[in-house]
């Protein structure tokens, strides 16, 4: 994957201070702030950008996440290009601001450092947080590496500003395994971003006053069904922008990214589904299996938000046993979020798999070699006997 | 409004000022407003009152209300100077 462009100028770094990096590379217009743990060093570093005039940032101190959405999303509707970073129970108390941001088109770009959500209050890492917003009308892009979370917090910018898109979207990494790690990676220059990135040219401004008009009014019967199906049509041409964009920073910068990750899927006859940092340790076990020649394989979504399912569909087709590992909880006694959508994903194909749901890691529970090995073993009896054990299961506990 | 439901523009923003003229509020109205204007002294409070700017003002006189868009609150006839309490709040007529 790396080419030498990709392999230039190696930082060790941080992933909060890397996206910190990223931000202060993108310099937004507006930042509205209120640090919550692990995601707190992203604001840290990016005040002091802003204090030494690195950045042109107006940064708006906040009393909440609440009044950070809601300053950002008056920023955006004022034409501004509007970053913040959030945790946990601040995404959670965004919430009703989410569903405003994505209603309003609003190209609002965060970095949600995921953490449990309390109760038991808990500082580390599960993906409860984003797996809540999954519905809020948000592009959802998951991070394995630091590397991975600061090339997608740049192009996430172009994404959302993308005029077949206009939505809001979510940058996540695993907290403190990925926040807090120091990882060896490539930053691009600042022209190099910039230039990336380009000029925001927001279609509307509320400054505007030549042309007045008004953001967030009431609509009826007559009319909200309308720009939800609107909203709905932007988040599935979203998919084609981000396969785009993509290709677009691979080509600059030689770093190649996808939609998903499929890792030894094209013989592979079980699989383990997964998102974000754990996708390395299941790596290391697929090739530890492959060695002993088992058939096994690893799909990583790099894209939550839309739902990359035919993609999905295609990578498993030829799988017999599939594990979905969701490092959340539906609380529905019928497996974790990611397990419902990649099993419904499954439906229609030719030779449909068994798929089970295996829920790892909540609260920043570890998630070890051998954890995986035990899901691979489950998933090999599942293929030699036809049957599986259980369909959904705390593993980790 | 846009002419037809697919030329809506994206996020609900009205693209224009003033368009709460052509929204008529007038069908929301319980109860009608009508004024005495035998007691009325036009010293228009009730025209400053009104949230629906549905007070029709004409020559520096208080002449009634602009029915499309009041929407029947009762504001103005609270407002109305105790001594002379002009408005009254009365069924619309079916
Ligand atoms: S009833 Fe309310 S809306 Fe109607 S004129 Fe009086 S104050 Fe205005
Ligand atoms: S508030 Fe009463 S007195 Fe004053 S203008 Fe209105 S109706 Fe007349």
């Amino acid at each position: 994957m790396a080419t030498n462009t990709a392999m230039k100028k190696q930082t060790g770094l941080t992933g909060n201070s890397a996206i910190a990096i990223a931000m202060k590379q993108i310099n937004p217009d507006v930042c509205p702030a209120y640090p919550i743990t692990p995601s707190t060093a992203i604001i840290e570093d990016f005040s002091s950008y802003v204090a030494d005039g690195d950045v042109d940032t107006e940064l708006i101190t906040v009393e909440s996440e609440h009044s950070a959405m809601s300053a950002c999303i008056g920023a955006a509707a004022a034409g501004a290009r509007v970053m913040t970073a959030t945790s946990s129970q601040g995404l959670a108390l965004m919430w009703e601001m989410l569903y405003i941001a994505s209603g309003m088109r609003l190209p609002i770009v965060i970095t949600n450092v995921n953490r449990a959500l309390s109760a038991p209050i808990n500082i580390h890492c599960d993906h409860s947080d984003s797996m809540g917003a999954r519905d809020a009308g948000w592009v959802q892009l998951y991070s394995e590496t630091v590397q991975e979370a600061y090339d997608n917090l740049i192009m996430a910018v172009r994404i959302a500003e993308n005029e077949k898109v206009l939505l809001p979207v979510m940058v996540c990494l695993d907290g403190f395994i990925t926040s807090h790690a120091i990882e060896n990676i490539t930053l691009l220059d600042k022209a190099e971003v910039q230039s990336f990135i380009g000029e925001y040219k927001p279609e509307r401004s509320l400054l505007d006053i030549d042309h007045p008009s008004t953001f967030g009014a009431m609509t009826l019967q007559d009319a909200y069904m309308t720009f939800k199906h609107q909203q709905s049509e932007a988040m599935t041409r979203a998919k084609d922008v981000v396969s785009s964009v993509s290709a677009e920073f691979a080509k600059k910068f030689g770093r190649n990214y996808g939609l998903i990750d499929a890792y030894r899927l094209e013989d592979a006859e079980i699989a383990i589904v997964i998102l974000n940092s754990a996708a390395g340790t299941t790596k290391v076990v697929v090739d530890e299996l492959r060695k002993q020649g088992k058939k096994a394989g690893m799909l990583r979504l790099r894209l939550f938000r839309p739902l990359p399912h035919k993609e999905i569909a295609d990578a498993l087709k030829n799988c017999k046993a599939v594990a979905v590992l969701d490092r959340a909880d539906s609380m529905n006694d019928f497996g974790g979020p990611l397990f419902n959508e990649v099993r419904s994903a499954l439906y229609d194909g030719e030779t449909r798999p068994k798929v089970i749901s295996r829920i790892y890691g909540l609260g920043g529970r570890d998630y070890k070699i051998k954890d995986a090995t035990d899901v691979f073993d489950e998933l090999s009896a599942a293929v030699k006997t036809g049957k599986t054990d259980t369909l959904t299961k705390y593993i980790t506990l | 409004m846009a002419e037809t439901k697919k030329d809506l523009p994206k996020g609900g923003v009205i693209e224009k000022g003033g368009t709460a003229h052509d929204y008529y509020t007038g069908g929301w109205r319980k109860l009608v407003p009508v004024v005495n204007k035998d007691k009325c002294t036009n010293c228009m409070i009730c025209w400053v009152m009104c949230p629906d700017s549905a007070v029709i003002v004409q020559d520096g006189k208080m002449i009634g209300f602009d029915l499309e868009h009041c929407k029947g609150c009762g504001i103005c006839a609270v407002e109305c100077p105790d001594k002379v309490k002009a408005i009254k709040m009365e069924e619309e007529a079916s």
